[in-house]
């Protein structure tokens, strides 16, 4: 038998100590972090902000530092962007779809369906790097099976045509903005999929016993309630596919391009590249080019994060 | 196992003429394979009725569990028909044969007869999305889509019809009359259905069921989530009901059953005990597992 009253006591301020360091250590840690941000931040103002005008943004990249711009980077990323959202958004939902709504019942079909899901979520962590090697082949180059890039197999119109098309792709537009859907469609997959779990199954069922056939409860039910999910997910993918390097590093290479693209398959560079390009350059000026150059990208990404969180809270309703 | 099965009129002729165009009510249900166990008749409200729902030897299995076993009963047309019995009893799985819901169910399977005037409701041929527009389905938790009002009642006739704007307004406002709703919401028709009291959430979900004019009604234990007075309301929409449609309710709780159903049957472990007309098994059941239940001795 124990007698709690003869037991020997804890110290009472080592425990309150112990208690009050631990959550002292949590704040430190926290802070860490932004401190690292914010002195990033202000380094990047400090270098940059000079050189932060309206004419950075239109014109295009120069030998003179003074006279380097972003104009034709700004643009080759809004295209490859807008390929890689346009491709990447429609493929990525009807996965998510197939994936989530179509369970299968059948025991092989089972299996091929987790192969499926096993392989998209390993896909998200394959390196950027990786994607624009596949790019290459298969986009720029179409494995060589279609003519090669300086007498492409099929072409449509002229290199002068806005319309211009040509087989294989070539290190233009359209093969960044693919490889970069390759990029970014694990993650709008996995979060779409996420959406669509959250939509509770209450919801089915009454769409489905009302008679809805499944087409008809996906569209007019799951989908509708899973949008603003799909959306968060899809602008933060995009907003990664604007700040990745390596994928277009592969697909362009670094050329020192003057002209926004005309057309699909023109040759582009993008933000990320030309401030790679500027970094590494020896002259300090174009170091400080570089900062103003980051400054842009950043902006441009907590705006699209910024949106992110505004559908999130603006859009995403109660469903039950 | 004692199985009685409610013996109906021999002749299945409708007793009242059909008012509703849309039904097609086979009144020749003549080629039963299965013997009907002679019991006497002993309520004129049932004994008028012809039968609907028949099922024979019915079993059904999720995986290697057979939920439940050799139902045989008649679920009369224009009556309420109330499932009893203890929580996992096989009641509830029953009822979601009925309009083939457990087809969403991995490993779910039936045997036996389950015919719906004479289509059998097990067979491959059957249309769910038919089926489904015939045998409406009320669930436990109210579950009205984050949708207006107006929408959430318009949802099942878009489905199904091509109609003008100035019908389908009609519809939703008489499909509202009939459960009882209207008059509570018909100056916010544009308001979203999920700032609903519970109780009107669930009445809203009647009128959602009965939007596209279903024969019959399944009520999977529709009170269970709401307070006594919504009960009450939903118990008189049930009473008003009876007249125009065939309703299936799953309940557990046993006045319920008591209040607003003409037939009662009383499941225990996947079984059909004993069914027949309310009063009596409530008054006189002939099991004495069912006298257990029902006076409260367990469950």
């Amino acid at each position: 038998m124990i007698e709690h009253a003869a037991l020997q006591p804890k110290g009472k301020v080592q425990r309150v100590l112990k208690n009050q360091a631990f959550k002292w250590f949590c704040v430190c840690c926290a802070s860490a972090s932004v401190i690292v941000l914010c002195v990033l931040l202000g380094s990047l103002i400090k270098q940059g902000v000079h050189h932060f005008d309206l004419d950075f943004f239109k014109s295009p990249p120069s030998r003179k530092p003074v006279k380097a711009g972003l104009g034709p980077a700004m643009w080759g990323s809004v295209w490859i962007c807008a390929v890689c959202a346009l491709t990447a958004l429609p493929l990525g939902v009807a996965t998510a779809i197939f994936l989530e709504e179509y369970k299968p019942k059948n025991r092989v079909v089972k299996w091929l369906h987790n192969l499926l899901q096993l392989n998209i979520s390993n896909l998200a962590g394959v390196p950027s790097i990786v994607y624009g090697i596949i790019g290459l082949t298969a986009f720029v180059q179409m494995f060589g099976f279609i003519g090669n890039l300086n007498e492409p197999g099929f072409s449509f119109g002229t290199r002068e045509d806005w319309y211009y098309f040509q087989l294989p792709f070539g290190r233009g537009v359209f093969a960044g903005g693919l490889t970069l859907m390759l990029v970014i469609l694990p993650i709008v997959i996995v979060s779409s999929q996420e959406a669509l779990r959250a939509v509770p199954n209450s919801l089915r069922e009454g769409a489905l016993a009302c008679g809805a056939t499944k087409w008809q409860m996906i569209w007019t039910m799951t989908l509708p309630a899973a949008i603003p999910g799909i959306m968060t997910g899809s602008i933060l993918a995009i907003s990664r596919a604007i700040g990745e390097a390596a994928p277009i590093l592969v697909i362009a290479g670094i050329v020192f391009i003057r002209f926004t693209p005309a057309h699909l398959m023109d040759e582009f560079t993008a933000m990320p590249l030309q401030i790679y390009d500027w970094a590494g350059r020896p002259q300090e000026e174009f170091h400080r080019v570089a900062a103003t150059g980051i400054l842009v990208l950043l902006a441009v990404l907590l705006t699209f994060n910024a949106t992110a969180v505004f559908v999130r809270q603006k859009f995403q309703k109660p469903l039950q | 196992m004692n199985v009685m099965t409610l013996e109906m009129k021999s002749s299945t002729e409708p007793t009242q003429p059909d008012t509703d165009a849309t039904m097609d009510v086979d009144s020749s249900v003549s080629d039963k394979q299965v013997e009907h166990k002679p019991t006497p008749v002993v309520d004129d409200v049932l004994a008028s009725a012809e039968t609907t729902i028949t099922v024979r030897d019915f079993c059904s299995w999720y995986g290697s569990f057979q939920a439940l076993h050799d139902l045989d009963i008649d679920i009369p047309g224009r009556r309420v028909t109330a499932f009893i019995g203890p929580s996992g009893c096989g009641k509830s799985t029953f009822l979601r044969w009925i309009n083939r819901m457990n087809d969403l169910i991995p490993g779910a399977r039936a045997s036996g007869t389950l015919r719906l005037h004479d289509d059998d409701l097990l067979s491959r041929a059957i249309d769910v999305v038919d089926l489904r527009q015939r045998v409406g389905m009320v669930f436990q938790k109210p579950n009205p889509f984050p949708k207006s009002i107006y929408d959430n009642v318009a949802f099942g006739p878009k489905l199904h019809f091509r109609m003008k704007r100035q019908d389908l307004d009609e519809l939703v406002e008489q499909s509202l009359r009939r459960a009882a709703l209207w008059d509570e919401v018909k100056d916010r028709l544009k308001d979203s259905a999920l700032g609903l009291s519970g109780g009107q959430q669930q009445r809203l979900c009647i009128a959602r069921a009965i939007s596209v004019g279903p024969e019959i009604l399944l009520m999977d234990e529709p009170c269970s989530a709401l307070d006594p007075k919504s009960t009450a309301r939903i118990e008189e929409l049930i009473a008003d009901l009876r007249d125009q449609y065939t309703i299936i309710i799953v309940t557990h709780n046993m006045q319920q059953a008591a209040r607003v159903s003409d037939l009662t049957a009383y499941f225990f472990e996947g079984k059909l005990i004993e069914s027949g007309a309310t009063d009596m098994i409530f008054t006189q059941p002939t099991n004495s597992h069912t006298e257990d239940y029902i006076s409260g001795r367990f469950g």
